[in-house]
């Protein structure tokens, strides 16, 4: 028998290809699904990468997200913004929140939304076609197409969107924020949703914020401490992510770039290309600790004894590369059949947006691909910047050209 | 009243909403979609809260008895 080689510090070093595991990760993938790593502060956790013990701890109530906001314990100076939100909630406590919005998020009224998302996809890339190249593809659209539908949803001007691009930067940090620096940005975000609260509330619209205020004022159905950290919620999660989903998707397109000739030939296989490319791309940042659960109790996991208290770290988007699920995990393949993964998680957590993310996808394809030809980025992918510190890798910029028509 | 749950399989996304929110009224099958645990139950709010979390309404829930639909709200 060796001895007991010590437990590798997470999170990991930046991994050479941004969307893809990097070589240390690659080695748990391969040897254990389910391993000791110790955190930053020292304290150890059991990161897991296997398909079926992520979907196990995601699913089995005996992972708790809850406790991982109990009083005293670290994290990542997220506490403030954390501990009142969905995703630090366990059923039935979460259940109660969460079904007042399911119903702005089903497929179909999704699917209600799409030519209103198609119509902005069309403004953002006729102001591209009207300005110079190379262009910003980040700032001219990817952040642009999700801020614009997520304030059409809420009901909030898009012309703040600079005012909640900086809180949002601040609020999805990692461990090297100052408590302070989200704090600041968490009670600027309290401010102005209150006082968006306060206008609807004399004259609702037919928008979301609207619909949980009648929510708490009709039906007493949720407390005004609850009402603003929603509204909050939705606004933080809206965007970021699926900006960055967009921006490493093309990066990840434009690095295969027989696949990115297939789907440009082929338009109708966008669906199944966004499914493939959620499958496929990793948007965490490099700093990014997963979403963590503590057992409740001593639980087995992949043959693994964890004990009580301890904390666990389910990595979704690992878990898609997961050999014994998908046949040639690292390959991205935009006709891949369909089959479930893990991309918007799973669980009672699985992302309240999955639907409008797919669809905001799929139009900001169907749009970059159709109508800006031979469109490519301009710098090689090493030269590609990330914002330091984040949840979400955020690309400082993503230079690209196009062709003329 | 007796409720009969049905999964609409060709809707199914495998969010796992019902089987996270609860796991003692729905399962994976083996093809990762959701399935009711019994078919038959008494009223539950636990399957009600579940059908209406549904991202794809692919929860039915209808009376047994006349086959009529549940109404899902409070």
């Amino acid at each position: 028998m060796s001895t007991q080689p010590e437990a590798p510090r997470f999170p990991f070093p930046p991994s050479p290809v941004p969307y893809s595991p990097g070589p240390e990760m690659r080695e748990l993938m391969a040897k254990c699904p389910v391993a000791k790593v110790r955190l930053p502060d020292d304290s150890m956790a059991w990161l897991v990468t296997g398909f079926d013990e992520t979907r196990e701890v995601t699913i089995d109530q005996r992972y708790s997200r809850a406790l991982v906001f109990a009083p005293g314990r670290q994290v990542y100076g997220m506490e403030a913004a954390l501990a009142v939100s969905l995703i630090a909630m366990d059923p039935p406590a979460h259940t109660r929140l969460r079904k007042l919005m399911a119903g702005a998020f089903t497929d179909k009224r999704i699917q209600a939304l799409r030519p209103e998302v198609t119509r902005i996809v069309d403004d953002l890339i006729d102001a591209m076609l009207a300005g110079p190249r190379p262009a910003d593809l980040s700032r001219s659209f990817s952040l642009m197409l999700p801020a614009s539908v997520i304030c059409a949803l809420l009901g909030v001007p898009i012309a703040d969107v600079d005012l909640f691009h900086e809180w949002s930067n601040a609020l999805s940090g990692d461990w090297s924020r100052s408590g302070d620096e989200i704090a600041e940005a968490y009670a600027a975000m309290i401010g102005y949703m209150s006082e968006q609260i306060a206008r609807k509330r004399k004259a609702p619209e037919d928008d979301l914020i609207s619909v949980l205020i009648n929510a708490r004022d009709s039906g007493d159905k949720l407390s005004e401490d609850e009402l603003v950290q929603l509204c909050i919620q939705l606004l933080a999660a809206g965007y970021e992510t699926t900006a960055n989903s967009i921006n490493m998707s093309f990066v990840a397109l434009c690095q295969n770039p027989g696949e990115l000739a297939r789907l440009r030939a082929d338009p109708e296989l966008i669906p199944a290309a966004v499914e493939e490319l959620v499958r496929y791309v990793i948007i965490s940042g490099s700093g990014f600790i997963p979403m963590a659960r503590i057992t409740r109790e001593e639980v087995c996991l992949g043959g693994v004894t964890i004990p009580a208290g301890e904390t666990v770290l389910p990595s979704f988007n690992v878990a898609n590369r997961d050999p014994a699920v998908f046949d040639d995990p690292d390959r991205l393949d935009v006709g891949r059949a369909p089959k479930a993964h893990l991309g918007f998680g799973v669980g009672a957590h699985h992302c309240l947006g999955a639907q409008l993310a797919r669809m905001e996808l799929q139009e900001a394809f169907r749009g970059l691909l159709t109508r800006l030809p031979g469109l490519r980025m301009t710098v090689p992918m090493s030269e590609l910047e990330f914002r330091a510190g984040q949840a979400i890798a955020s690309m400082r910029e993503l230079p690209v050209t196009w062709d003329d028509a | 009243m007796t409720w009969r749950v049905t999964v609409d399989t060709g809707l199914c996304i495998s969010s796992g909403m019902c089987v996270g929110t609860a796991p003692t009224r729905f399962r994976f099958d083996e093809s990762g979609h959701s399935s009711p645990v019994r078919e038959l139950t008494e009223p539950d709010d636990q399957v009600r809260d579940a059908a209406v979390s549904c991202p794809v309404e692919a929860i039915l829930l209808t009376d047994a008895e006349t086959g009529h639909p549940v109404t899902l709200d409070d």
